[in-house]
């Protein structure tokens, strides 16, 4: 391991964390809240020792697989730590585990909360949990490999290690480049859905929280009922936007380069879209009735597809009370996520692709079992180590889903409850069904089940391993 | 500039490597996945898993606006197809890698009536290097400037050199050369030494002169600069072929030990001037009997490079040999190169993607500049850039001594329509000269980049 770069990176993303500070600081400037002065410390303290760290470039360039990883999965750490600090020193979240479980929540794009009432927080508190979504939809690494001069082969191993998906392609040949693009692109997008919420007649300060909220497929609310009260318009638009941003990015980028035949042949893609418009459709129908108009029913069941779908997390309903049938086909969509390269969490459907076709491969071979076969998606056969990668993943992500709902368990909350808040923390998703249900939240989990949960949010918005190889004690050896 | 490069061996990783450091956009091709893996997760380079001579796999890698593509694959054949489709598909410069003596020819026809920017042949580009290494056997490295009209020498100053210790002035006087040292590696560092610069043993100079001022140079301070008269070469591949041709023609006797007994007939009928051995060159008794100790140079070309190592170590111990060179294929340890005692080392993927890199720089420099030619000196930290003057200027007519140069920045020499001209503070720069500069600043594009 090498300590030096790795504290030299560290220190870029604790300034660049401080940089983000200054919005909720200009927010608070703006409402004339104190919250914001706690703001302004911590982003000066956090400023001075990422200074302090990046004051020197290491002598020693090396860098390789293991430290990207280990840099990546403490960075996500330290963040949260960091990001929770104003929360507690202005009371507003008094506990500090509590804080940092909702700034690790915000992060990550999950949006589960600890709040009871989140419309008592101020506003500058709001926004900055939003925010942390926008931030970690795309990537703080993202970030940095975009406005950084960072040379050298070792960028790769950063992006690798932090963006979400089986195989981690670039768009253009240059990493500074790739990550530029995506952050126009996100930000584009961003700015589109604030404009078009402000059209449908939403408060600014709503409009902006909750475009951060749905570019980063987060999640958090600024409202107690989450999105319910806004009005048809508002919500239809940010389904609507729930779901692109649940889209891979390469589908953006070919659009961008006219490509359109390429864009549209993304199989993954077409997988999505014909999920989300199924189970809209099954949700309908099971529902029908439990809301006074088709167009309420149709606009309840596809807000709530799409938002579990992409991992966001948003609701308009109490889906608590549903058909089990309907509350079936959103645990699976909690399952599968949105696609691989976009901002939303979960297993992504890529890798649900590549399983079908692998158990098609296997059956294949006790009808035949000569045959030789591999899997192809995109016209193009994924290499058998890629293969191997993504089935492995599913038996690390049972694994650790298995002993966080043991641990969870401790804590006498019934089976549903520790089955989806588990889900819906390592999924990024933030509602999940029972207790922790659109209208219940996280409160009631004791210290050290909250804990196994940020432990779950981090380790599933990183994909598993940077935050599973800090635990591997061979990784803190000096080289 | 946006490169693609076909092939992912050797010397395609050694190109991505260089040319990702130099800031390219870089696309590789290469029907290995495992290969684009290892490239795309050690440079910044983007990967396509293909066959590169295929259309669509071109357009992949975005062949419509590339700016260049390099073909580096193991076959000829697929070499030049990729090229030509580049060149249809994308109208893009393309070099390719030809290294079947059959076409290599007919090398300039294929390159005029295929389109292509340059063809380069490793193994003739090795042994043109080695031959160039023979001809001046006290230099290690030998770059060339205004058609051959002057050089860029290269030495490592020994214990026993009178250079030792003395200043630049010092050697100036004494010597009354026309030859300018032009820079200094010492250590890690490279220096653009001035007049009071004091010479150190194991320094390793570079100087620029004419060939023959380079040989008086040699001679003045006592360095052996006799042309070796016979050379031993083990095994009999096509470096040994093409360097036997090359050497013939400079009236060196070679010798040619290879232990296949089938190359050695056909390398017989190819080089019927030439002694061909049939013999294991690791067997230590074929060598005393072909009269190792007595060879005036040694050059290992097996396929094997071990075994190169060891044979140069032996030559180096038992012979009288003033030149060892040994080639080195696969192994990486370039820092370690510099340590390794018994002579010279060539290593073909690096001439091949060095010659390669010129040219893309020449290409890059070419765009909006008027550099002509473009060496890197020790290991890149100095560069040699040649201009030609065609335009009045500022630094045009008026005598070097009243030029505000940039640090760093030396004028090395003028050459006024073949006449070679080592300046001094009174010369002064013509229209229609060709100047080579020497600098460790990077990035100049005019003569005028020249001025602070």
């Amino acid at each position: 391991m090498n300590y030096s770069f790795v504290f030299y990176i560290l220190g870029w993303v604790l300034t660049l964390e401080a940089g983000f500070m200054m919005l909720p600081c200009i927010t608070s400037l703006i409402y004339r809240e104190k919250a914001g002065l706690w703001f302004l410390l911590v982003a000066v303290v956090t400023a001075a020792g990422g200074l302090l760290l990046i004051r020197k470039k290491p002598k020693n360039p090396q860098f390789f697989t293991k430290e990207g990883f280990a840099v990546v999965g403490l960075s996500w750490i330290v963040m949260s730590l960091v990001g929770a600090l104003p929360f507690t020193l202005s009371k507003e979240i008094p506990n500090y585990v509590d804080a940092i479980f909702e700034t690790a929540s915000g992060f990550t794009t999950t949006g589960a909360s600890i709040l009871t009432d989140v419309e008592a927080l101020s506003h500058c508190t709001l926004l900055w949990r939003s925010f942390t979504h926008w931030i970690g939809g795309m990537g703080v690494f993202i970030f940095l490999l975009a406005v950084l001069p960072m040379a050298g082969g070792y960028n790769m191993n950063l992006m690798r290690a932090e963006s979400p998906g089986p195989s981690v392609g670039k768009l253009v040949p240059k990493v500074k480049e790739s990550a530029k693009i995506l952050y126009i692109i996100y930000f584009a997008m961003t700015v589109t859905e604030m404009i078009l919420l402000l059209i449908a007649r939403m408060p600014v300060f709503d409009a902006i929280c909750i475009a951060f909220g749905t570019a980063g497929t987060g999640g958090f609310g600024i409202r107690g009922d989450s999105c319910a009260s806004y009005n048809a318009a508002s919500q239809w638009i940010i389904t609507v936007f729930m779901a692109l941003f649940g889209i891979n990015f390469n589908f953006y980028y070919f659009m961008l380069r006219k490509k359109f035949k390429d864009a549209f042949s993304i199989e993954e893609v077409r997988w999505y879209v014909a999920l989300i418009l199924l189970c809209t459709a099954f949700i309908t129908f099971n529902t029908w009735g439990f809301y006074p108009t088709a167009e309420e029913s149709l606009r309840t069941a596809a807000f709530q597809v799409s938002s579990i779908v992409t991992t966001t997390g948003f609701a308009t309903t109490d889906f608590n009370l549903w058909p089990s049938f309907s509350k079936t086909i959103l645990i699976i969509l909690m399952l599968t996520g949105a696609c691989a390269g976009s901002t939303g969490g979960g297993l992504k459907i890529s890798r649900f692709i590549i399983w079908w076709k692998s158990i098609k491969n296997q059956l294949e071979a006790f009808v035949h079992p000569r045959s030789v076969n591999a899997v192809e998606m995109d016209g193009k056969t994924i290499d058998k180590d890629t293969v191997r990668s993504v089935s492995v993943y599913m038996v690390v992500f049972l694994l650790v889903y298995v002993i966080s709902v043991f641990l969870l368990s401790l804590d006498q909350f019934d089976l549903v409850t520790n089955f989806t808040a588990v889900l819906a923390t390592i999924n990024n998703i933030g509602p999940g069904l029972g207790e922790v249900g659109p209208c219940g939240n996280f409160a009631g989990f004791s210290y050290a089940s909250k804990v196994v949960l940020i432990f779950d949010m981090l380790a599933g918005r990183l994909e598993l391993y940077p935050i599973l190889l800090l635990l591997a004690p061979g990784v803190w050896k000096k080289h | 500039m946006k490169i693609i490069v076909v092939g992912c061996g050797k010397v395609g990783l050694t190109l991505v490597k260089q040319l990702s450091a130099e800031k390219h956009d870089i696309t590789v091709i290469d029907l290995r996945s495992d290969a684009i893996a290892e490239a795309t997760n050690s440079y910044d380079c983007m990967g396509v898993v293909g066959n590169g001579a295929s259309y669509s796999v071109q357009k992949e890698a975005g062949v419509d606006d590339a700016n260049l593509l390099i073909a580096v694959t193991g076959s000829d054949e697929l070499n030049l197809l990729c090229c030509l489709i580049a060149k249809k598909a994308g109208n893009t410069a393309t070099i390719a890698r030809v290294r079947n003596p059959v076409y290599s020819k007919e090398i300039s026809y294929i390159k005029e009536e295929l389109g292509l920017s340059m063809v380069i042949n490793p193994e003739y580009a090795s042994a043109i290097e080695i031959a160039r290494i023979l001809r001046f056997p006290s230099a290690d490295k030998i770059e060339t400037f205004a058609n051959g009209r002057v050089e860029i020498l290269n030495f490592v100053i020994t214990e026993k050199s009178p250079l030792k210790g003395m200043t630049l002035i010092d050697v100036a006087k004494k010597y009354k050369c026309e030859v300018l040292i032009c820079a200094v590696e010492r250590g890690d560092e490279a220096f653009i030494p001035n007049g009071p610069f004091i010479l150190r043993e194991n320094d390793r100079v570079s100087f620029v002169a004419s060939p023959r001022h380079a040989k008086e140079f040699f001679e003045k301070i006592g360095v052996d600069t006799h042309q070796v008269k016979n050379t031993m070469i083990v095994g009999g591949g096509r470096i040994a072929y093409y360097l036997a041709t090359q050497l013939r023609g400079q009236g060196i006797s070679v010798k040619i030990i290879d232990s296949d007994r089938a190359r050695c007939e056909e390398l017989s009928e190819l080089l019927p001037k030439v002694c061909i051995i049939n013999g294991d060159a690791t067997n230590k008794d074929v060598l005393m009997e072909e009269g190792i100790e007595s060879c005036e140079s040694f050059i290992a070309l097996t396929g094997i490079d071990e075994a190169n190592i060891f044979l140069s170590m032996y030559a180096k111990n038992v012979s009288k040999a003033k030149k060892i060179i040994t080639k080195i294929n696969r192994i990486s340890f370039d820092d370690m190169m510099s340590l390794f005692q018994a002579g010279s080392i060539i290593a073909p993927k690096n001439i091949t993607s060095d010659y390669i890199l010129q040219q893309v720089r020449l290409m890059q420099n070419t765009i909006g500049s008027n550099v002509e030619t473009l060496y890197k000196l020790v290991d890149g930290k100095v560069e040699a850039l040649e201009f030609s003057i065609k335009e009045k200027s500022e630094v045009v007519g008026i005598p070097l001594k009243e030029l505000k140069l940039k640090r760093n920045l030396l004028i090395a020499c003028i050459n006024r329509g073949g006449l070679v001209i080592t300046p001094n503070g009174q010369s002064s720069i013509q229209l229609g000269d060709t100047v080579i500069v020497v600098t460790t600043q990077k990035g100049l594009g005019d003569i005028r980049d020249i001025l602070e």
